[in-house]
This record gives structure tokens, C-alpha cells and sequence, in this order.
């Protein structure tokens, strides 16, 4: 990856082994900026399947922008994500996200990748039943068969540590932390390969917070998920992402393994940043 | 061709950005090798940089001048300058590490935690779990406890859990900080019984023993860091 701090020594080619598999997205360059200093820019990473990444740094470093432009929602200004499609051992289809159609986004957003909103209101429909938001995506993939629907709700609400009893109320009836179990089983019922993630677990109590977090990382190894995470909160990042990137003023200041990150951390801001967090 | 482990010139600095840009000077050009079925024991006095050595070779603390080479998968793999995938890849089949300090996630029973680095592996849970009971249980951790988070065991269960775990797979380098610390007689006993095990199965071990009993017996060499000056410019 592009952003990799200094090098000091190469790696041998023997190596190179290690790496063989394809990533599952290509970043180069990726702009998107609404002032000075307000977005991202000349943000560039390769992440591969089953990957988890964290992108961390306070208020407006730039960190929701570059998920939107990431995940095909806000057009860059700039730079370009391409994703692999119907990759094999060595070989894939490159498919530039915002130089395919619209059709062609919204497509991949509803099957093969998958957003987790902060408020789970964002992500679910709050009028029709628990059962429906969890058929949605396999409705729209042309699967009719009521009965196939039902037990697939089902088996994505036990999945998610709901009660089957709830699959027809509708998700106004659930607390915050059934609501966003909800919007996780919605977005993983089609079987994505990339899901995106903006502070899944902001808004909730903390009692629920190990629940969802818990449920998200045997989520995540099971079923062999790459995600991108947006967080401000250092503890979910150490949970559930492999490698970070440190975000401020629109830059990403410093990038590595999750843990050397927080517990070595190179760059000022992000010594600071580490630092700053209370103990508890 | 039984070296596991070859360090050459690795020397690490910390510079404090938040505090005046103060650099601390912590190691600097250590070198050594370790071999397959022998545990090297890191000795000096605290302070002179035998965790933060530990924390350099497992890539939780990084490394930029010199160079770990590492035997993975057959081939020797430079761990300074490697990229993240390659250090998990290293710390899922090779390289293991025992702190003293178990890091809780919550509700994840203990048991799942001592079966974790198998399943990881890919070895299949009903063996997995036979392993991690027999550990559990060598370490005098009590059944009814298996099923429990650890977040509410005391410092002594966590700490053996988090042994248990260590041990749980053959790891061809495991890195142990101080795994005997503040045991009693019976289980220090036992760590030891693991620690010659995990030789005679040919792991190369490199250890912080504070304990001179425990030192003495398990270390085939010992590596003095009290020669290495620390510097606080």
C-alpha cells in the first residue's frame, strides 16, 4: 500500500507469496474536499478480503467523507476506488466504482457490499416488519418465494441475537441495540464481500455496546468479511479492526497493525489522540 | 538450518511528540539468533528494555533500523518494513506471544478464548476444545469458570487463561513476558512443565524470567541486556 510508513529495508521478493491474493479494493489518490482542510485527500490503500480497517481521528478529520466516497455514495473530486469483481486465483475484473453507471452502484451496494449506518434509523425501513427489511435485498435479487423469505428472516434473527417471535413487528417496536442487529442482518443477508461501517456502536449504551461489538467481530470471521470501519472510539477500533488509518485535517497522517499503532504510535497527532483516552 | 529467529542490529527510540519531543533511547544494535528446541532468557534490570525487545519482535512495537528475519512458511521473512497482512499472517502460524496482562473482550467465554489461536488456524473446534480443557485444567482453573467471561476472574486466573491460550497450538517462536510473575508454587510448576514441552516439541523460545529459580531452569542461554546503556537525551 501507498501509505506505508518509511521502509527502511525492502522485502525480498520471496515474500511476495505472502501476498499472492488479490485486494478487493484498489484506493489511488482519492480526493474529495469541501474547503480547506474539509474532506479527504490523497487518501490511497489495497484492501484485501477478509480485512477489517479502522478509520480513526476526531470530528472532522475527514474520516465520514471518505467512507461516503468510498462506498459509492459522494463522487470524489479526484482519484478512484476500483473493486475487484468476480475475482479468481490471480486475475480480476476491475470495476471503477464511479466510472460504472449509477445502476451498476446501486446494484453492488444492495448484493455484494453493505453499509451499516451510525443510526439504524438511516439504514432500516421503520414501517414495514423486522421479517421485510431482512428480505429486502434477497427481494430485490428476485427471490419471491415466501416461504424461503421467511426462514431466511428468521435465521438472520437468531443470527443477530434477536427473539423469531419479533420477525413482524416493525423495528419501531425495538430498543436501539435491536434496532442496529436489525440493520446488521439487513446488510448481511445478501452475503457481501465488503461492509461498511460508520460508528456502528455511537449511539448506544455502552451495556449494549459489547453485545453488538461481540456479535460484529464472530460476524466478521465467519463469513470472511472485508469492512471498513469508521470509529472515534479507540477501544472498538483495537477489537475489531486489523489495521488502522489515522485520519486528521483530511490526511491520513499514519497507517499500520492495529495494535502498534496504539500502543506505539508514531506520528504527533496520533500520540496524541492515543493518549488523550481516559483509562478506565 | 534449525534457526528460527536471527536479529541483527535492531536498536529502538521513542520520541515523545506530546512531551517536548523527548527522546528516549531504549536498545540499541541487538543482535542474536535462536534455534530450534532452546528458550533464550532475556536478563538485565528493569528498565533495560527486555519487554519493549519482546514487543519489537511481535511487531506491536516498530522496528526501524536493523532487521528480524523470521522462518515462515518455509522461507525467511523479514519482519522490519513487512506490511500489516504479513505480520498477521506471521502471528497466526508462527510467532507467539504470552503477556502477563489478558486482554478481555467481553462475553466471550474463557474456554473460546483458550481455543481462539486453534481455531484461527483452522484446526476443527471439537479438537480445539479437547486441547483448552486439558489446559484449563492443568492450570487449575476450575471448571465451572470454562463457560464464564474472564473480565471478573482475578489477576491470577487471568493470567493463566491467558497461558493456556499461549500454549494452545505448537508455535515454531513463542515469546513469553514474565509468565511465571506472581503464580504460586503448584501452577508456576506447570508453566514450567510447558515450557519444556514446547522445546522438546522444538519451538525456539525467547523469555523474561524475573524469578531466578524459573530462569535457571528453563534458559539454554541467556541474553544480558545490562551491558546495553540506556540513554535519555
Amino acid at each position: 500500500m501507498n501509505l506505508a510508513l518509511k521502509n527502511p529495508m525492502p522485502i525480498a521478493d520471496e515474500n511476495a507469496a505472502l501476498s499472492s491474493t488479490l485486494p478487493l479494493l484498489k484506493v489511488h489518490q482519492l480526493t474529495k474536499l469541501f474547503g480547506h482542510e474539509k474532506g479527504c485527500q490523497d487518501v490511497s490503500f489495497d484492501l484485501y478480503p477478509g480485512e477489517v480497517l479502522g478509520l480513526v481521528g476526531e470530528s472532522g478529520s475527514g474520516k465520514s467523507t471518505l467512507l461516503s466516497v468510498l462506498s459509492g455514495r459522494m463522487p470524489p473530486d479526484r482519484g478512484s476506488v476500483q473493486y475487484a469483481e468476480d475475482s479468481a486465483e490471480d486475475n480480476a475484473n476491475w470495476l471503477d466504482i464511479y466510472a460504472a453507471g449509477e445502476a451498476r452502484r446501486r446494484q453492488l451496494l444492495r448484493t455484494e457490499w453493505g453499509f451499516v449506518e451510525q443510526n439504524p434509523r438511516d439504514g432500516l425501513r421503520m414501517s414495514v416488519s423486522a421479517g421485510a427489511n431482512i428480505g429486502e435485498r434477497l427481494m430485490a435479487q428476485g427471490v419471491r418465494h415466501y416461504g424461503q423469505l421467511r426462514e431466511t428472516a428468521l435465521h438472520w434473527l437468531q443470527q443477530v441475537e434477536i427473539d423469531a417471535a419479533r420477525v413482524d413487528d416493525p423495528p419501531r417496536a425495538f430498543s436501539g441495540g435491536m434496532q442496529q442487529r436489525l440493520q446488521i442482518a439487513r446488510n448481511l443477508v445478501s452475503s457481501p464481500r465488503l461492509v461498511f461501517m460508520d460508528e456502528p456502536t455511537g449511539g448506544l449504551d455502552v451495556s449494549v455496546q459489547a453485545r453488538i461489538l461481540d456479535l460484529l467481530r464472530s460476524l466478521v470471521r465467519e463469513l470472511d468479511l472485508a469492512v471498513i470501519l469508521v470509529t472515534h472510539d479507540l477501544a472498538v477500533a483495537r477489537l475489531l479492526a486489523d489495521r488502522l488509518l489515522v485520519m486528521r485535517r483530511s490526511r491520513v497522517v499514519e497507517t499500520g497493525l492495529t495494535d502498534q499503532i496504539l500502543d506505539d504510535p508514531q506520528h504527533p497527532y496520533t500520540q496524541l489522540l492515543v493518549s488523550s483516552v481516559l483509562q478506565a | 538450518m534449525d534457526t528460527i529467529i536471527k536479529v541483527a542490529g535492531i536498536s529502538k527510540k521513542f520520541v515523545l511528540h506530546q512531551q517536548h519531543d523527548v527522546t528516549l533511547n531504549v536498545l540499541s544494535e541487538i543482535s542474536f539468533e535462536v534455534r530450534k528446541g532452546e528458550c533464550l532468557v532475556l536478563a538485565g534490570r528493569s528498565g533495560a528494555g527486555k519487554s519493549t525487545l519482546l514487543r519489537m519482535l511481535y511487531g506491536n512495537y516498530l522496528t526501524e533500523t536493523g532487521s528480524i528475519q523470521m522462518r515462515h512458511d518455509n522461507r525467511w521473512l523479514e519482519l522490519v518494513g513487512a506490511n500489516p497482512r504479513q505480520i498477521m499472517a506471521v502471528r497466526r502460524h508462527t510467532l507467539g506471544y504470552v503477556s502477563q496482562f489478558l486482554r478481555v473482550i467481553p462475553r466471550v467465554p474463557t474456554i473460546e478464548v483458550v481455543m481462539e489461536p486453534a481455531l484461527l488456524r483452522g484446526i476443527p473446534a471439537a479438537h480445539a476444545r479437547r486441547r483448552a480443557e486439558t489446559l484449563l485444567a492443568r492450570l487449575n482453573i476450575s471448571e465451572r469458570l470454562w463457560s464464564l467471561a474472564p473480565g471478573t476472574f482475578s489477576g491470577g486466573e487471568q493470567q493463566r487463561v491467558n497461558i493456556a491460550r499461549g500454549f494452545m497450538v505448537n508455535w515454531p517462536a513463542l515469546l513469553l513476558d514474565e509468565p511465571t510473575a506472581s503464580l504460586d508454587d503448584t501452577n508456576r510448576r506447570v508453566v514450567l512443565e510447558l515450557i519444556e514441552e514446547a522445546k522438546a516439541e522444538g519451538s525456539a523460545l525467547i523469555g523474561i524470567f524475573h524469578d531466578e529459580k524459573a530462569r535457571t531452569k528453563v534458559a539454554s542461554r541467556l541474553l544480558d541486556m545490562e551491558s546495553e546503556e540506556i540513554n535519555h537525551v
